[in-house]
């Protein structure tokens, strides 16, 4: 399917992060973080505000840029090379905590603006997946409506949608129910634990330790800039073994 | 004893319609008309100058006004009315200037076949606005220099920009400008918010040199100038350097205007439309400036509205527009009298009001389809 720009990549790797630093200005914001993500895996990233886990995710799909190491995604390392950014963005979802549909377009156009633009799917073929998926994310009679009209749970529901109708291999999901009122934010977590299930890779930033505990197969625990502690959810939680993990988990859960 | 402390609902509360607003007409003038001394004073004020006004104003316009008249002798006879008759006589001159009587259907029919474009462009029902968009911005500009300027091969005769003049000449500098200075706007905000510095350093010094020189200073430049940089043979036509002048100009303030659109958005509407996978251009043509623009259409026509405005300017590089040709034709001694300079006057100030007032309502209409659209 494609070449790797990289010889020798190992295939069941989805995102590789290699020694990589970021600094915004003269802040240190990730401090030589390691972490290997296995294609089909579902990562959780928590940690207090400011630790840089939202930094380390936007770098994936280059929204930031970081300064120093490598990060190889799906065979493709990372570079300035703008061609080779999009290249990645093809294949990378990204569902934001601010939802950020656009305004101007209804959902049906939101989900398929990139697939017909991009991907030069034609637009019925592209209408037909997105309708598909609009299903799947139990908003098809939402279609024809525009953003502001609908609730927030079922705006980041469109998100995921959009997202998804790229046929991404990777997701990406950067606080999806921070912004959410408390009784919707089950819908949006449902909706993940489904794409869980279907096997597809994800790395997810959330406050949700339920999901966590639930969905993922490692918990990676950020702290100032750098990777404290990377275990499967039930040690991590149950038997946390770094202080400053302690610590935070004694904070969050009461 | 009616206060519980501990209460579960048993019953709905039914859903009623709110009380009765009394909408009569007395009711509304009580309370927005006269509700205070000072309200009915400013009320009662209101509407006696306006019953003193407004029988002046319908005699002068109409019931005294000449309307039939050879020449300017009816009208030096009956002062206290306009002078229509000046006006149905001088249309002609208006309308085209010098442009050669047997060869004025050629106007006529750029400025139909426009206005048929025009209006199919800017009604949102109609159907194909694509087609409409690319037969105005791409075909219809080639179609109306030929027929306006000749071509000898279609056995049209040339017409020299120097005779073409009145409302050809204002309508056609407000097209060019509103047609150019858009676009161009729009390419030299996103350049001084590029990233690249030779783009934004550019695009910087062009928007505020031209911002701080009055538009005369250009439109002299652009007489004087634009010849000096060019090679003789290339040497811009006389109508042509104004023009160009009046696009330049105009897209400094698009510019100004365009990027206040821009820098309201959020920076999640960038990023969403970059982790898509959206090119520059993509992101820029589907999501970004679709709303930026929408953002600051008011803007956008306040400059279109000062524009227009200004194609009077022009005149002082030696085209005769609208105004200009105006003038002149007050200087026919055969309508000399005292009511023809206000009678003139009075016409050209419709004449610009009905373009200016056109603009700003359709784009009031344009910004209530938006804001029902998408009810935000």
């Amino acid at each position: 399917m494609r070449t790797p720009a990289t010889g020798g990549h190992d295939a069941t790797l989805a995102i590789d992060f290699i020694g990589v630093h970021k600094w915004y200005g003269t802040f240190h914001a990730l401090r030589n973080i390691n972490l290997t993500v296995k294609r089909g895996e579902r990562i959780v990233i928590c940690g207090p505000s400011g630790s840089g886990k939202s930094t380390l995710i936007r770098c994936v799909n280059g929204l930031e840029e970081h300064q120093r190491g490598s990060i190889i995604v799906d065979g493709v390392e990372l570079t300035r090379d703008v061609k080779r950014i999009d290249e990645v963005r093809k294949d990378v979802g990204m569902v934001f905590q601010s939802f950020n549909l656009f305004p101007h377009l209804t959902v049906l156009e939101n989900c398929t603006l990139a697939p017909i633009w991009v991907r030069k799917t034609p637009k019925r073929q592209a209408e037909d997946i997105a309708m598909k998926l609009l299903r799947r994310v139990k908003i098809p009679e939402q279609a024809s409506k525009y953003p502001a009209q609908l609730s927030g749970g079922q705006q980041q529901r469109v998100a995921i949608a959009r997202a998804l109708c790229m046929n991404p291999r990777i997701m990406l999901f950067d606080e999806p129910t921070s912004a959410l009122d408390p009784e919707m934010v089950k819908e949006v977590l449902d909706t993940m634990s489904e794409l869980a299930q279907e096997g597809m890779t994800m790395m997810v930033v959330t406050h949700e330790m339920g999901f966590a505990r639930q969905v993922a197969d490692r918990v990676v625990f950020m702290d100032n800039g750098e990777i404290v502690e990377i275990n499967a959810p039930d040690p991590f939680f149950d038997n946390p073994r770094h202080q400053r993990t302690k610590l935070f988990l004694s904070q969050i859960l009461h | 004893m009616s206060q519980t402390l501990v209460f579960v609902r048993t019953k709905s509360e039914p859903l009623d319609p709110p009380p009765t607003l009394s909408s009569s007409v007395l009711v509304w003038a009580r309370a927005n008309l006269f509700s205070s001394i000072g309200s009915t004073v400013t009320t009662l004020a209101f509407v006696a100058l306006v019953l003193w006004l407004l029988p002046e104003l319908f005699s002068w316009t109409i019931t005294q006004a000449v309307w039939n008249a050879k020449d300017g002798e009816a009208c030096r006879q009956h002062q206290d009315g306009a002078c229509w008759a000046f006006i149905s006589a001088k249309l002609d001159y208006l309308r085209f200037g010098s442009y050669p009587v047997d060869q004025r259907w050629r106007v006529n029919l750029t400025e139909w076949v426009g206005a048929v474009l025009i209006a199919w462009l800017l009604w949102p029902e109609a159907p194909k606005r694509g087609m409409a968009a690319l037969l105005f911005f791409a075909i219809f500009p080639i179609f109306a220099f030929v027929l306006l300027h000749g071509s000898g091969w279609l056995g049209l005769p040339i017409v020299d920009t120097l005779l073409w003049g009145g409302m050809l000449i204002t309508l056609l500098t407000a097209a060019v400008g509103i047609v150019f200075s858009l676009p161009l706007g729009v390419l030299l905000a996103l350049g001084r918010r590029s990233r690249m510095p030779v783009v934004r350093s550019a695009s910087i010094l062009f928007i505020e040199f031209v911002r701080g020189v009055p538009f005369i200073t250009i439109l002299f430049m652009a007489n004087a100038m634009l010849p000096l940089f060019l090679p003789e043979a290339w040497a811009p036509d006389r109508l042509l350097r104004p023009l160009v002048g009046m696009a330049l100009f105009s897209a400094a303030y698009m510019a100004e205007e365009v990027r206040g659109g821009l820098q309201s958005l959020r920076r999640g509407q960038y990023e969403a439309a970059m982790a898509l996978g959206l090119s520059y251009p993509l992101m820029m043509g589907l999501v970004i400036l679709p709303q930026a623009l929408t953002l600051v259409i008011p803007g956008i026509v306040n400059n279109f509205v000062g524009l227009f405005m200004d194609t009077t300017l022009v005149s002082i590089v030696g085209l005769a527009d609208f105004l200009e040709a105006m003038n002149n034709a007050m200087k026919d001694p055969a309508w000399s009298g005292p009511t023809i300079m206000p009678t003139g006057y009075v016409f050209a100030g419709v004449f610009y009001f009905m373009f200016c007032f056109g603009m700003t309502r359709y784009s009031a209409f344009v910004e209530g389809k938006l804001a029902k659209g998408r009810k935000r």
